[in-house]
């Protein structure tokens, strides 16, 4: 079987996997969780608590409050401390539930043994709406409401189903912890994931770094003639969901669409796994594995870590925060976000908590352009970051919608390569910003 | 503990930078730079050292106190134009001419469009050019390889182009091209010719350790050449007793020494794959006209400025191939 990768762009930052082999280990309860009420994308969910509620562990505390929205439950046992706007992720202070942690029992209904169960017995109507009840969003990052995903629109039609293990960001290894330790729970839920979407074919493609997650997939699949495993070549970004599909199946996402307009869904590893909990035992996402990483930090590991969970524990966890940090990023080092404060919560969006030391967060300075093209070769949409940049810089609005500065994925391989130093995506951002408002303004009219 | 550092990501960058690629270059024009030291000793030497000195020398006065910026004059970029120019220059002219030539190199081809980056010509090319034409006497009198301890005095010959131009019309191309050095001489460079024009196979050798560095791509050297073999190639059997072989015209002259270094600069060279072959291929083709049509032996020079101008032009109108087609909508 041949490797296989996306055709245009794409770089090879070094792999950092340091935490590669290392067990998933649960982190355990911490005195306190906060947990937002948007984890997700779409519309923020309704609050069901109050000051004073007792909570169980796997309660509805938020619902959904539209069809792109989701549930949100509490991660533990334990009483309402406030509900509040808390800062998260973003930096922003957003609606929060805080809990005081008093133990950790599981609402009625809810299987927390470890027994494999094999047998679907639900249609694909009650897996979406299982997978909806149990909050279920993209795990990878984007945090889609997965039972969105599961309903096709009109007219378009699926026929095959991609399951991300390609985890290309440096650094994390929560993915590959996850395929080695639960193969069998992740077939089984991509098996779910099919059924609730209608397509008989599944591939699940993993970067060749992982050669143990491909083998042990490969075994957990081998039952099943719908489901394959692809391999293939380490490039950056192959986890972005328009060039997993151009690697595996050759097709490319137009500009503007969907995967499903090429007749495919992604789901990442761990919304597959999260999927087998939801519909075989009914628990909802209450937890996910968190890479804790970073090159001085003195044991870094794979948790299993309770949503809501101060970023600040796992680190401690960890090992503690080193002397010589600079940055903490919540994700990877390619597209996660730089955060100011450590009591953020872990909500279902972060796949990692990378420690960054001060000799790595230096960067040179600006200087102007040398026109090499680098940025324009690895760009993996075909545009010209360069150019955006000036067009941003200058406020060239017409001409960044005309060169395709909504296509931008922001996977940053333009401002990583550039020899200049140049900040090529925070320009591109804010032009997307202003691109986005002028084309939805065309839209109201 | 300090303050946490947040900004934007990606958090990673490249070991790559602009001196390191500068140097990049400077690294692989080694070879070519020992060959040339080995057919012209001292004068090589001589015309590379005042050349470097003075393109550093300049960019730092000029920004210091003309412009009154913080001077860049170490960041590879100035150093590796004064390797370019000498490459281009005789082994023999003068050091004042040099140093006229490095003054207009980077104060008119560099400076005066706002520095690294902003230049529409290649700096190198736009002092020899200047050169050429303020002194054509001493840019054509090329010294004979072979020499170790001359640099004005070397005695003095005829490039094999300037042999072919001359003597076209009286004779065959045929008697011409057996005139020149013998095809293994032009190989390894052993004939008249710029200092550092000459060692085809050093050129070469830089061109490999570039691809191999990833500091350009092929696709400007390649279709040069390329264009210039099968356009002399098809003149050539045309009618042999006109027109030289192709393999005479990619050995002689400045053509390798443009193809991989002078059109290769980043600065002044299309942003996409195919900006970058259609520049090649015009400028291959400009290249073949004016040598044989032209006045002078060589015109990979002027081919490489003309289409220098024709860049921005380029940039518009070829754009790298978009990820995903239009979505059809309605
Ligand atoms: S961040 Fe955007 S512009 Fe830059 S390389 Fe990625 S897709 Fe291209
Ligand atoms: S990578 Fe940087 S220097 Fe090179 S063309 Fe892009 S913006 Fe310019």
């Amino acid at each position: 079987m041949g490797l296989l990768t996306f055709s245009r762009g794409g770089i090879h930052p070094a792999e950092n996997k340091i935490s590669a082999g290392k067990k998933i280990e649960f982190a355990g309860l911490p005195e306190q969780v906060i947990i937002p009420v948007s984890q997700h994308l779409g519309a923020p969910s309704k609050v069901l608590v109050k000051k004073g509620d007792e909570v169980k562990t796997g309660q509805v505390i938020a619902e959904s409050s539209g069809f792109v929205s989701t549930n949100i439950h509490s991660s533990v046992t334990g009483k309402v401390l406030k509900v509040d706007a808390f800062p998260d992720t973003s930096g922003y202070r957003k609606m929060a539930v805080q809990i005081q942690v008093e133990g950790d029992e599981w609402v009625e209904g809810a299987d927390t043994g470890d027994e494999l169960i094999t047998s679907i017995e639900y249609t694909s109507e009650e897996i979406r709406d299982k997978i909806l009840k149990a909050g279920i969003v993209g795990l990878g990052g984007a945090t889609f409401p997965s039972h969105v995903k599961l309903t096709t629109p009109k007219g378009k039609k699926a026929d095959h189903l991609l399951i991300n293990g390609a985890e290309c960001e440096p650094y994390l290894t929560a993915d590959h912890a996850l395929m080695l330790e639960k193969s069998r729970e992740l077939a089984i839920g991509t098996k779910i994931l099919m059924k609730g979407l209608g397509v008989d074919k599944a591939i699940i493609g993993i970067e060749n770094n992982k050669p143990d997650a491909i083998r042990v997939m490969e075994e957990a699949v081998s039952g099943d003639p719908g489901i394959s495993v692809q391999a293939l070549q380490v490039k950056y970004p192959q986890g972005g969901e328009k060039q997993l599909i151009k690697a595996i199946l050759n097709r490319e996402v137009p500009s503007g669409g969907l995967p499903v307009d090429v007749g495919v869904v992604v789901f990442n590893v761990g919304t597959a796994y999260a999927s087998y909990n939801a519909v075989q035992k009914n628990r909802p996402l209450i937890e996910r594995v968190v890479t804790v990483t970073g090159k001085s930090v003195s044991n870094p590991s794979n948790f299993l870590v309770r949503i809501g969970t101060p970023a600040s524990y796992i680190i401690e966890k960890a090992g503690g925060l080193p002397e010589d940090t600079a940055k903490v990023i919540n994700g990877g080092p390619m597209m996660g976000k730089a955060v100011s404060n450590l009591d953020i919560p872990i909500v279902k969006g972060s796949s990692g908590i990378l420690i960054i030391r001060k000799e790595e967060s230096a960067r040179d300075a600006v200087k102007p352009c040398i026109r090499c093209t680098k940025c324009v070769s690895v760009c993996p949409m075909g545009l010209e970051p360069y150019l955006l940049m000036a067009q941003a810089e200058k406020g060239m609005y017409e001409d960044l919608e005309k060169d395709k500065v909504m296509d931008c994925i922001e996977c940053g391989s333009c401002s990583y390569t550039c020899p200049s130093s140049r900040p090529l995506l925070d320009y591109i951002r804010l032009g997307k910003a202003e691109v986005g408002k002028i084309m939805r303004s065309r839209k109201a009219v | 503990m300090n303050k946490l550092i947040v900004s934007p990501s990606p958090h990673a960058h490249t070991q790559e930078n602009v001196p390191r690629l500068m140097y990049g270059v400077i690294i692989s024009m080694l070879p070519a730079f020992a060959v040339s030291i080995y057919f012209f000793g001292m004068g090589m030497i001589i015309v590379t050292a005042v050349s470097i000195f003075s393109c550093i020398a300049f960019e730092y006065l000029i920004q210091k106190y003309m412009l009154k910026v913080k001077p860049t004059h170490l960041d590879g970029s100035a150093f590796l134009t004064g390797l370019l120019l000498a490459f281009c220059l005789p082994a023999n002219i003068p050091f004042w001419m040099i140093m006229i030539g490095a003054i207009v190199a980077i104060g008119i081809g560099k400076m005066t469009f706002g520095g690294l980056g902003n230049n529409i010509f290649n700096p190198a090319l736009v002092g020899r050019v200047f050169l050429f034409v303020s002194f054509p006497a001493a840019m054509t009198s090329y010294p004979e390889p072979g020499q170790w301890l001359t640099y004005m005095d070397a005695v003095t010959g005829a490039t094999p182009l300037g042999i072919l131009k001359e003597g076209i019309g009286n004779h065959t191309a045929t008697e011409l091209v057996g005139q020149a050095p013998g095809y293994m001489d032009l190989f390894i460079g052993k004939m008249m010719g710029s200092a550092g024009e000459v060692a085809a196979i050093a050129l070469l050798l830089g061109l490999g350790y570039m691809l191999v560095r990833r500091i350009i791509t092929w696709h400007i050297p390649v279709s040069i050449l390329g264009t210039v073999a099968v356009f002399t190639g098809f003149l050539w059997l045309i009618n042999p007793q006109q027109f030289a072989d192709p393999l005479f015209h990619l050995l002689t002259g400045g053509l390798m020494l443009g193809a991989i270094y002078m059109a290769t600069d980043y600065v002044t060279s299309p942003m996409t794959k195919k900006g970058m072959l259609i520049y090649g291929v015009l400028i291959g083709i400009l290249t073949v006209i004016i040598r044989i049509l032209g006045a002078y032996p060589e015109g990979v020079q002027f081919a490489i400025l003309i289409m220098n101008a024709f860049v921005p032009l380029l940039n518009k109108y070829f754009k790298p191939r978009r990820f995903g087609k239009e979505v059809q909508h309605g």
